[in-house]
C-alpha cells in the first residue's frame, strides 16, 4: 500500500491541514479572537526546537555515544530556569520597541546600528543555511527510504542524481512555495504570524505522538519493555559501552559541559526560537507556564531515545542501516506500514516546522536588515519618495525566502555527505551561540558599545569559521585536507582542529572555547576602551532599564526636531498601508485625548517616536530611523547638545551646592541669633535677679524705719532714752536707704551715659587723706589700724573730685567689711608709676575667692551669690567705682595678697590730652567694655 | 529560579554524573540513564511549583 503516491498525496493532505490551521487562525486573529493567544500552544509552538535533527538525529547520535544527545535538551532546561529574567526582559523590550528580530534586536540596542544588524543577519544566514539543508536532507532521504518499502535500502549518493530527478530540490521548492503562503501573505504588524503559530504548535503534536508511538512499538511491541532491552544491550559487548558512556574518557565530560551551554545559548539565540519565544508571543504571562511545559515536552519526547537506539542497534546489527534513520526503518522492518507513514508524517513536521519558521525569520532579518537599509539609502532609487511600499516589502521577503531555502539546498548537493545529521545541527547552534555576548550583554550590562559589539561578533564568527566550518569545507573535498592535518602553510599552530596546540577536546568543545573566549573578550575589550554614542547610550538605558522606565514617550526624551504629522504619515503610509497607519494615529490621538483627523496632533518629540517605534514594526528599527529621518528635520544629539544638556545638569548642581551653602549660611545667622537670645536672656534673667536683690535691699531699711515709728508713734510712754536709741536706728536706716537710692541712680545715669561729671584739676593726695578723716570715726568705732603711704606731692590729675571721693569711700568702706573682725589692719598707699597714679587699698580680712577676682567688679554678679561674709550692700559699689575710674581713663583692679586680705588698686593716667567733660557715649562704651 | 538553575547544573555536571556512571540498573534499567530522567522530571516539576507558586 505504501506506494510513491500515497505518500505523496498524504504528505500534500498534511501540509493543506496545516495551511488550513494557519488560515483558520489568522481569520480568528482577525476577528480578534485568537487561537494563539494561551500558554498551551505558545509552549507548543516553543517545540518548533525540535526538528528532523531531534526527530531522526537523537537516535543516530543515542546509537553511537549512548546519552550523550541529552545535553542538547538538558542545556536548554538549564536556561528556561533563567527565562522568567532574561526572556522576560527582552519581551518587553521586544514589544515596546517593536523589534521584529534577532538582528533587528541587536542592532536597536547598539544604537539602531544598520551595520550591526547586517552582520548579524550575514551571520545567521551562513550559520543556519547548513541547518536548512539538513532539513531537506531528512526530508528527501527518508522520502526514498520510504518508497524502496518493503525493502530497506539507504538512500545513493546526493550526486549521483541529477538536480531535476533529486526529491530535496522538489521538497526544497514545495517548502519554499508552502513558507512564502504562510509568512507573507500579507504585512503583519510587529511580525506577529498567528495562523504560523497555530500551525507550528499542531505540528510539535503531530511530531511528539509519532515518535512516542514508534517509542512504544519498539520497547514494548518489538521488546519486552525497557528492562528486557538494556538487558540485551547490557549482554552484547558492542553495546554495553553505551549504559556508561562515560567510561574513562576525560574528553566526554568537557563536551557534555559544552554541548549544555552551546544548547542553553541556542535556545534563546536560534533565529526560530528567537522569533517564537520573543517576537511571537502575545501575552508575557503565558512564559510562565511555558517555563516547564517546554521542558516537559523534551524530556517526553527524549524518554525512547535510547530504547530505539539500541532496538536499531539490535534489529540490524551488521550496520549497513544508517542510525539516523532508525525510527523510520525499524517500523518499515516490522511491516508496520501506518506507522510508517506516521513516522514520516512526524519527521516531515519536524522538518517543516525548523524551515518555515526559521526562513521568515530570516527573511525578515535580510530584508529589514540587510536589503533595506542599503535600499533607502541609495538616493537613485528614489525609494524614500514612493508612495507605497507593502508590496516591495513582501517581495523582498519572498525572495529571501526562496533565496534561503536554495541556498540550503546547494549547501545539502556540495557539502550533503561529509557529515552525519548531529554535526551539522552543532555548527549551527555554535554559529548563533555567538549572538549571546552582545544580546545577553545588551540586556544586562549598559557599558556594551556598538565596536565592542562589532567587534565581538566578528571575533567569534571568525574563530567560528576558522575551526568549524573550514574544517567542515575541507573535508567535503573543497579545500585541500592538508589544512587540516599541518596547518595553514605547514603552521602547526594554527591547525584549526587544534587552534594553538589545544587538543584532546572534540572538534564542538575545541570551537566554542576558542570562539567564546574571542567574542567575549573583543566585547568587552572593546567596549570598556572606547566610549558610546548618545544614540547608543540612550538605547543602552532603554534595554537595560525596560522595567523601570516611564511607559509613554520614555524613548523620546533626547529628542529634538521638527516634523509635520502629514509627514509622518506619508511615510507610515508607505510601508504599513494607509489603512493601518490612519489606525495607528488614530491609537495615538485617542491616548491624547485628540479627536484625530478632525484635529491637529502635535508633532512632538514624542510623537515622532511613536511613528518610528511602530514602522519599525514593519522594517526594523535601523531602516525606521533612515525614514523618519527622512521626513523630520532632524537636530537629534550632536554630541554638542549632548553637552548641553550635561552642562545643564552640572549648572544645577552649581545651583544646587550654592542653595547648600546659603543653608548653611542661614544656618550659621541662626545659630548667632540663637546664642544672641540666649544672652539676652541671661541679661534679663540678672536684670530680674538685680532687681528683687535692690527691692529686698529697699525694704530692708524701708522696714526698721516703719517698724521703730510706729512704736513711736502708738506708744507716747517710750522713755527718753528709748526713744533716742530708736530716733538713732530710724536715721541710720534713712541714710542707707539715701545711699542706696543715691546708687541706683547713679548707676542709672551712668549706664545710660547722661552722667554729669565736674572736671576740675584735682590732687589725689588730697582726695586720699580727705576720705580718711572723713571714715575716722569709722576705723575707730570698730578698732581698725589704718596705715598710709602718701608721697609728698603728686603731680594733679583733672578728674571730678567728688566722684574720685565716691570711689575712695567705697573701697574704704569695702575694706571696713571685710577686714579682721578684732584686729583690722587697712593699708592705703599713694604712688607715682607709669605716667599714672595709682590708689591701694588694703585690708588684713579673707580676701577674694579665686576665680571671683572679675566677677565682683560686675554690676550684677554679686546680687545673687554674695562673697563670704559679705554682711551687707546691693553689691553696686564696686561696679560704679569701676566705671569711674576708667571715665577717667584709668583701671580698677583687686589682687590677693601672700599674707592673706584683698588689695583694691585704682589708677588714674597723669597726662590726658583732652579735657574729660566731653567724652563721647561711644568712648566710654568701650572703655566699659 | 537562579538557584533551580545553579541546581541542574550542579546535578548533570561532572562529580555527580561520575557517581552513576556505574553499570548498575534500576528495575532493569541503566542507572544512569534512568538517574537524567528522573532528576530532570525532578527539575521540571520544580521550576513548575516555583513559577505557578509565585502569584
Amino acid at each position: 500500500m505504501l506506494r510513491g503516491w500515497v505518500i505523496v498525496v498524504v504528505s500534500f493532505a498534511y501540509l493543506g491541514l496545516l495551511f488550513a490551521i494557519a488560515y483558520y487562525a489568522d481569520k480568528r486573529a482577525d476577528q480578534g479572537r485568537s487561537l494563539i493567544a494561551n500558554p498551551y500552544v505558545y509552549a507548543l509552538s516553543l517545540a518548533v526546537y525540535a526538528t528532523a535533527w531531534t526527530f531522526y538525529g537523537s537516535v543516530g547520535r543515542a546509537a553511537v555515544d549512548g546519552v550523550g544527545f541529552l545535553p542538547i535538551y538538558i542545556g536548554p532546561t538549564l536556561m528556561i530556569a533563567l527565562w522568567w529574567i532574561v526572556v522576560r526582559k527582552m519581551l518587553r523590550i521586544t514589544k515596546e520597541n517593536r523589534i521584529t528580530s534577532l538582528a533587528d534586536f541587536v542592532a536597536a540596542r547598539y544604537g539602531k546600528s544598520a551595520l550591526l544588524g547586517g552582520v548579524v543577519t550575514v551571520i545567521v544566514v551562513i550559520g543556519i543555511v547548513p541547518y536548512i539543508s539538513l532539513q531537506l536532507k531528512a526530508i528527501s532521504s527518508t522520502f526514498t527510504i520510504l518508497l524502496q518499502y518493503p525493502e530497506i535500502v539507504m538512500p545513493a549518493k546526493v550526486g549521483a542524481v541529477p538536480p531535476l530527478q533529486d526529491t530535496a530540490l522538489w521538497v526544497a521548492i514545495i517548502l519554499a512555495a508552502f513558507t512564502i503562503l504562510f509568512g507573507t501573505r500579507h504585512l503583519y504588524s510587529a511580525e506577529h504570524h498567528e495562523g504560523m503559530v497555530a500551525a507550528i504548535a499542531f505540528e510539535s503534536l503531530v511530531k511528539l505522538l509519532a515518535f512516542l508511538a514508534v517509542g512504544v512499538f519498539v520497547t514494548f511491541g518489538i521488546y519486552d519493555g525497557f528492562g528486557d532491552i538494556f538487558a540485551r544491550a547490557a549482554a552484547d559487548p558492542k553495546l554495553a559501552p553505551l549504559l556508561t558512556p562515560f567510561e574513562g574518557v576525560a574528553g566526554s565530560y568537557a563536551s557534555w559541559v559544552w554541548l549544555t551551554v552551546l544548547s542553553m545559548l541556542a535556545i534563546l539565540f536560534l533565529p526560530r526560537q528567537f522569533q517564537m519565544t520573543v517576537i511571537e508571543n502575545t501575552d508575557e504571562r503565558h512564559l510562565a507556564k511555558a517555563i516547564w511545559l517546554f521542558p516537559l515536552y523534551m524530556l517526553a519526547i527524549n524518554l525512547f531515545v535510547l530504547p530505539i537506539a539500541i532496538g536499531g542497534r539490535l534489529h540490524f546489527p551488521d550496520g549497513t542501516v544508517d542510525a539516523d534513520t532508525f525510527v523510520l526503518t525499524i517500523p518499515m522492518a516490522e511491516r508496520q506500514e501506518l506507522l510508517a507513514l506516521l513516522v514520516f508524517i512526524g519527521g516531515l513536521s519536524a522538518a517543516t516546522g525548523m524551515v518555515i519558521v526559521e526562513t521568515i525569520a530570516l527573511s525578515t532579518m535580510v530584508c529589514n536588515d540587510l536589503v533595506m537599509p542599503v535600499l533607502l539609502r541609495l538616493r537613485a532609487l528614489r525609494l524614500a519618495e514612493r508612495a507605497d511600499l507593502t508590496g516591495l516589502l513582501l517581495g523582498i521577503r519572498r525572495w529571501a525566502i526562496v533565496l534561503v531555502i536554495l541556498l540550503g539546498y546547494l549547501y545539502f548537493r556540495i557539502a550533503g555527505e561529509a557529515y552525519a545529521l548531529v554535526s551539522i545541527g552543532l555548527i549551527s547552534f555554535a554559529a548563533v551561540a555567538q549572538f549571546a555576548p552582545a544580546a545577553l550583554g545588551g540586556i544586562f550590562w549598559k557599558g556594551g558599545t556598538r565596536r565592542g559589539a562589532l567587534a565581538g561578533l566578528l571575533a567569534g564568527f571568525a574563530v567560528w569559521f576558522y575551526t568549524l566550518l573550514l574544517p567542515a569545507f575541507a573535508r567535503s573535498g573543497w579545500l585541500p585536507v592538508s589544512l587540516l592535518e599541518e596547518g595553514p602553510f605547514g603552521l602547526a599552530l594554527l591547525k584549526p582542529l587544534a587552534l594553538f596546540g589545544l587538543t584532546g577536546l572534540d572538534q564542538i568543545t575545541h570551537a566554542m572555547l576558542w570562539s567564546m573566549i574571542a567574542n567575549v573578550g573583543a566585547y568587552v575589550g572593546v567596549s570598556l576602551a572606547g566610549t558610546q554614542s548618545a544614540e547608543e547610550h540612550r538605547q543602552a538605558s532603554l534595554f537595560v532599564d525596560v522595567f523601570r522606565r516611564l511607559p509613554e514617550g520614555g524613548g523620546a526624551r533626547f529628542w529634538r526636531g521638527t516634523a509635520s504629522a502629514q509627514d509622518l504619515h506619508n511615510v507610515l503610509a508607505r510601508f504599513v498601508g494607509a489603512e493601518a497607519a490612519d489606525a495607528a494615529f488614530r491609537a495615538y490621538a485617542a491616548r491624547k485625548g485628540v479627536r484625530w483627523p478632525d484635529e491637529p496632533l502635535a508633532a512632538d518629540a514624542e510623537f515622532v517616536h511613536y511613528v518610528e517605534t511602530v514602522l519599525a514594526g514593519a522594517i526594523g528599527a535601523a531602516s525606521a530611523r533612515i525614514m523618519v529621518g527622512s521626513a523630520v528635520k532632524e537636530e537629534a544629539l550632536t554630541l554638542e547638545e549632548v553637552r548641553q544638556i550635561l552642562d545643564e545638569a552640572s549648572q544645577v548642581v552649581i545651583y544646587s551646592h550654592r542653595l547648600e551653602q546659603k543653608s548653611r549660611e542661614l544656618e550659621k545667622a541662626t545659630a548667632e541669633l540663637r546664642a544672641a537670645n540666649e544672652r539676652l536672656k541671661e541679661l534679663d534673667r540678672l536684670k530680674d535677679d538685680f532687681l528683687s536683690t535692690v527691692t529686698h535691699e529697699l525694704r530692708t531699711p524701708l522696714t526698721s524705719i516703719r517698724a521703730f515709728s510706729e512704736i513711736l508713734h502708738q506708744d507716747p510712754k517710750v522713755d527718753l532714752a528709748q526713744r533716742r536709741k530708736f530716733l538713732g536706728i530710724i536715721a541710720k536706716e534713712t541714710e542707707r536707704l539715701t545711699r542706696l537710692i543715691n546708687q541706683v541712680l547713679d548707676l542709672a545715669k551712668i549706664e545710660s551715659g547722661r552722667a554729669d561729671w565736674h572736671e576740675s584739676d584735682v590732687d589725689l593726695r588730697e582726695v586720699v587723706s580727705d576720705t580718711l578723716t572723713a571714715m575716722g570715726q569709722v576705723f575707730q568705732d570698730k578698732n581698725i589700724r589704718v596705715e598710709t603711704r602718701l608721697p609728698e606731692v603728686v603731680p594733679r590729675v583733672r578728674a571730678d573730685l567728688d566722684r574720685l571721693i565716691q570711689v575712695m569711700l567705697n573701697l574704704l568702706s569695702n575694706a571696713v567689711k571685710f577686714c579682721h573682725p578684732t584686729e583690722g589692719r587697712i593699708e592705703v598707699a599713694l604712688a607715682v608709676e607709669d605716667a599714672a597714679l595709682r590708689v591701694e587699698v588694703c585690708d588684713n580680712g579673707p580676701g577674694v575667692r579665686p576665680g571671683d577676682e572679675r566677677i565682683i567688679f560686675d554690676k550684677f554678679a554679686q546680687a545673687g551669690d554674695a562673697l563670704t561674709g559679705k554682711p551687707q550692700g546691693s553689691g553696686l559699689g564696686l561696679y560704679i567705682s569701676r566705671h569711674i575710674v576708667e571715665h577717667h581713663g584709668g583701671r580698677l583692679g583687686v589682687r590677693n595678697r601672700p599674707g592673706g586680705g584683698a588689695c583694691f588698686w585704682f589708677t588714674l593716667p597723669l597726662a590726658r590730652g583732652a579735657p574729660l567733660a566731653e567724652v563721647t557715649h561711644g568712648e566710654e562704651e568701650s572703655a566699659h567694655r | 529560579m537562579i538557584a533551580l538553575c545553579m541546581l541542574g547544573c550542579v546535578l548533570f555536571n561532572f562529580p555527580v554524573l561520575a557517581l552513576f556512571n556505574v553499570p548498575a540498573t534500576l528495575f532493569g534499567v541503566p542507572l544512569l540513564y534512568a538517574y537524567i530522567f528522573l532528576a530532570w522530571g525532578l527539575l521540571i516539576a520544580l521550576m513548575a511549583w516555583v513559577i505557578e507558586r509565585r502569584d
